[in-house]
């Protein structure tokens, strides 16, 4: 069984103290900045990017995994109880979940959310242990081309993915790739579009770069809101749930962790869309769908397994292919190669303990969180009295240090500011930021592989459609932006983003 | 009448950035496609940013939306004018004091502003932050003034 010496392999590395130790220390972290609405996985990735440049990388992503699963965790304490998403993935939760603490259910919201995360955690880390190496040995037989075609068809599907304009999202992106050209051309050692800075010869400085764009700017959006919510629910009494909630809830979770195990995979996936996808389907297939909105278990059930399910299933096309999903993953891609270590199907067979002991961390730290979440409940429910204008602070601070010891240099906080009035600008003009990060982390990569294809091929730009794994790809990625246009899927789109 | 500014402003904030990236692309050799140089790619993404910016543009002139827009400078400003306090200061006052100004500074942004509380936040939070990066993450910043102007 080659499946479990995997495993077997993977636990002997996740269960050492060290990375049990930052295993907690991520999932903590996560849980926190999930309760705590106005900072997500992706600015706090950022800022604690630079403490683990000393650690070995394993231990330094099983850390920022923990992080970014945590958050989901996290996220939804703050949805039942204060009627406001922690996280993007947990926006869902609230509709039903908030209903159901009003009625005095929310030791059941919470028992659920946390059962229904777990239970989903664990069939992701299987799902990820059974479909990772097949699709890293495809990936293994993939050239220039296919790989070109391969990011291609991640781009826009990420951007089909994503909320808002779809025209917004490809012109980020496009943006993103050119920031990712910043730096020496590593073919002819010409330095481009470095405004003669030295500090720019490397490139831009991404956490710094990500720092303004995530943190910065979403400070002054969340500043500009007049009042800032501080509605805590009354006392939680029993954090346990009936048979019958149980008997009722199980299949959502079983149909979440599906929905989850497969949109998480798609780029521009993970954690949010699986959700929405969840409780879209729930609400279809439920006998009186008017129980939705006023405190149906399922609608807390299926989004919350399905948003921790996306979450993990999220890291298999970044680490068997190379391809960054999300946002967060671009900032694992970023991790690995700080540590020298190239993201793609290698990584299974070079550092097989990387791979598999962060999987098998997975699964021990969605058991650490099931404890965080459910009695430590009462403390999570006691920072969020935290007003924002003590919390804010703090982040800039972390932020601006952060920055700085990236490079150990101000020049990348300056860096950091200008990204802060770009981001401002962009969420103002309705342009997400995520779609930027992955065209920059892509950027070198698409333009290398392109280069390359196209002088195995003599500058013959066919070779992208007479090679069929390519040529499929390509076809899926104009399918894809084909199907945009059609105005009845852009309307169905929107209504599934609109759920909610 | 525009009535989507929103859309007009950002095909024309794209057309702006692709603009940029050709002019600067122009000194850099273009090669061909079978040996690109290091001025192919970029300046195939210059003119896809100013075709595609100028589409969203139109399509925001067309549009019936109305989406204006609603600029609230004063706490992006005071953000990040604090920050670039911190990295002016940082090197002659040392990270303790300079996060107490950072702190305060941008305590300022918000909607209620309260001198002692921030006085008291920056005053935790800069002697935390120095133990903790400085002597924990052993991060190269001064934690006290420069008295004596050795640097």
């Amino acid at each position: 069984m080659e499946l479990l010496d995997n495993l077997a392999l993977g636990f002997s590395v996740a269960i050492t103290p060290i990375n049990l130790i930052y295993a907690f220390v991520g999932c903590v972290v996560g849980t926190l900045i999930g309760v705590l609405p106005g900072i997500g996985p992706v600015a706090t990735i950022a800022m604690l990017l630079p403490i683990t440049y000393g650690l070995e990388p394993v231990t330094a992503l099983i850390m920022l995994a923990g992080i970014y699963y945590g958050a989901s965790y996290g996220g939804s304490t703050t949805a039942i109880l204060v009627n406001l998403p922690g996280e993007m993935s947990s926006v869902v939760t609230v509709l039903d979940g908030h209903q159901m603490a009003k009625q005095g259910r929310a030791g059941s919201a919470l028992c659920i959310a946390a059962l229904g995360s777990f239970i989903a955690g664990t069939t992701a880390t299987l799902v990820i242990a059974a479909f990772a190496p097949p699709l890293a040995d495809l990936a293994l037989k993939f050239d220039a081309a296919e790989y070109f075609s391969l990011m291609v068809l991640g781009l826009i599907s990420a951007v089909v993915l994503a909320h808002g304009s779809a025209l917004k999202a490809v012109l980020m992106t496009i943006l993103g790739l050119l920031l990712g050209m910043i730096g020496t051309d590593v073919n002819s050692g010409t330095a481009r579009f470095s405004f003669d800075r030295p500090e720019l010869i490397d490139g831009i400085g991404f956490v710094a770069m990500t720092m303004g764009l995530f943190a910065f700017a979403e400070i002054a959006i969340n500043l500009e809101r007049a009042s800032y919510p501080r509605i805590v629910a009354d006392r939680i009494s029993s954090l346990w749930i009936t048979w019958k909630e149980f008997k009722q809830s199980f299949p959502a979770i079983v149909r979440g962790s599906a929905a989850g195990s497969v949109l998480g995979i798609l780029p521009g996936g993970g954690a949010t869309l699986s959700a929405f996808a969840s409780y879209a389907l729930e609400k279809k297939l439920a006998k009186d769908q008017s129980r939705f909105g006023r405190g149906a278990i399922e609608g807390v059930a299926g989004p919350e397994s399905a948003n921790n399910a996306g979450a993990q299933i999220s890291f298999v096309p970044m680490l068997t292919l190379g391809i960054p999903s999300n946002a967060v993953m671009a900032l694992m891609v970023g991790a690995l190669i700080i540590h020298d270590i190239q993201p793609g199907p290698e990584i299974m067979t070079k550092t097989p303990s990387l791979f598999w002991g962060l999987v098998a961390s997975m699964w021990v730290g969605n058991a650490m969180l099931v404890i965080l979440n459910l009695p430590m409940v009462g403390l999570w429910v006691k920072l969020l009295s935290m007003p924002y204008r003590l919390l804010y602070p703090v982040i800039l601070l972390c932020c601006a240090i952060g920055a700085f010891s990236a490079n150990n240099n101000m020049f990348d906080v300056w860096i950091a500011v200008l990204f802060g009035f770009f981001g401002y600008f962009f969420m103002k003009l309705g342009c997400e930021p995520a779609p930027l990060l992955l065209g920059y982390i892509l950027g070198p990569m698409l333009e290398e592989n392109l280069r390359r294809a196209l002088v195995l091929s003599r500058g013959d730009y066919t070779v992208f459609v007479t090679r069929p794994m390519s040529a499929t790809m390509l076809l899926m990625a104009t399918a894809l932006l084909v199907v945009m246009v059609l105005p009845a899927i852009r309307a169905k789109r929107e209504q599934v983003f609109q759920e909610g | 009448m525009i009535r989507n500014t929103r859309d007009v402003v950002a095909g024309l904030m794209f057309m702006a950035f692709g603009g940029v990236a050709l002019f600067m692309a122009q000194s850099y050799a273009l090669g061909t496609a079978a040996r690109m140089g290091p001025g192919y790619f970029p300046r195939l993404l210059g003119f896809l940013l100013l075709g595609l910016g100028a589409v969203q543009c139109l399509i925001g002139l067309r549009s019936k939306l109305a989406s204006p827009l609603d600029w609230h400078w004063r706490p992006l400003l005071i953000l990040l004018t604090s920050v670039a306090l911190f990295i002016v200061l940082t090197p002659v006052i040392g990270l303790v004091a300079s996060g107490l100004v950072l702190v305060v500074a941008s305590s300022a942004a918000g909607a209620e502003f309260r001198w002692k509380e921030a006085l008291i936040l920056g005053a935790i939070l800069g002697a935390a932050a120095a133990a903790l990066f400085v002597h924990g993450l052993a991060v190269p910043l001064p934690i006290w003034p420069d008295f004596a102007g050795r640097s």
